[in-house]
């Protein structure tokens, strides 16, 4: 599977991305899905910065992501899908029947988000709109690291491993 | 401006304890408690990050010190600087590197420069041998 992980987490790129999974996975690439980020030069400047040279980065909107899936996952080199929130995950997921698979890296504290995990707090419309994904057959479990243990979407939700 | 003016200035912010412990390396060496804040971004995500550098900048931090390259503490530094281009971001420290700069001439406006060429030549490998006795 040449996409190793399809990642929510509100920082992006950052160290347990381009360090934690990005190491033991090997990751060659990296897919950040932001139509934000995907229209400024300055972030995705910023961003670059903190990728080895030996890891490609590819800024796209949701739009592009969804154009250009099977082109990223035909890559014989192992990468990783990035959103910044549920809700664009929860589009690409919508549009790409091949994407069945979530990870829950990082939603931290904003006002009115519930506490679900150390690292994934939840407003209730986000909490709604991973349970429609998980209805429609998206497989989704909270991990931020690797060695971490993996926490299935009802476990989060029911607040369970809330330590 | 004074020496203290001049640490003051200055706040090193990493992953979890990582400021709080290498802040006090340099004062178990420096035997100085005045020269660097601290923070963390443990909890936060990259906004709230950045509004806790704002402010520390608004109170008049100058000089960041932040710990990874690839790190959403850098992110958030770069994205505070962008509106404060008088702010030094100082990325990738290490103990040597926050000695040097606590030792720097209190007006030196390359401390921060000769800090990371401080550091870079602090780095080495050494390998053992074995005795020829």
């Amino acid at each position: 599977m040449p996409i190793e992980l399809h990642r929510i987490d509100d920082r992006l790129i950052h160290g347990q991305v381009v360090v934690g999974w990005g190491q033991p996975l090997e990751l060659r690439f990296l897919v950040l899905v932001d139509d934000e980020v995907a229209a400024s030069e300055w972030e995705q400047e910023l961003y670059r910065m903190g990728v080895p040279s030996d890891m490609r980065v590819e800024f796209v909107s949701v739009a592009q992501a969804i154009e250009r899936y099977a082109a990223f996952a035909a890559d014989p080199k192992p990468g990783m899908l990035l959103t910044g929130d549920i809700d664009t995950m929860a589009r690409l997921c919508a549009a790409i029947p091949a994407l069945r698979r979530v990870n829950l890296g990082g939603v931290h504290h904003r006002a009115g988000r519930a506490q679900k995990l150390r690292y994934i707090f939840l407003t209730g419309d986000e909490e709604a709109e991973l349970r429609a994904m998980a209805a429609n057959g998206v497989e989704i479990s909270a991990q931020d690291v690797p060695a971490a243990r993996v926490i299935p979407l009802a476990t989060v939700l029911a607040g369970e491993a809330l330590a | 401006m004074s020496d203290q003016d001049l640490r003051s200035a200055a706040l090193v912010i990493g992953h979890k304890d990582f400021a709080a412990g290498i802040v006090s390396a340099v004062t178990a060496i420096t035997g100085r408690t005045d020269l660097f804040r601290t923070a963390s971004n443990y909890g936060l995500d990259t906004r709230a990050t950045e509004a806790m550098l704002r402010e520390a900048i608004a109170d008049g931090v100058r000089v960041i010190f932040s710990d990874l390259p690839a790190g959403s503490t850098t992110m958030a530094a770069r994205r505070a600087q962008r509106d404060h281009p008088d702010i030094t971001v100082v990325t990738g420290i290490s103990l040597p590197v926050l000695l040097d700069y606590a030792f720097a001439a209190p007006d030196a406006a390359d401390a921060a420069d000769a800090a990371v060429e401080k550091g870079r030549a602090a780095m080495m490998v050494t390998r053992g041998s074995a005795r020829a006795d």
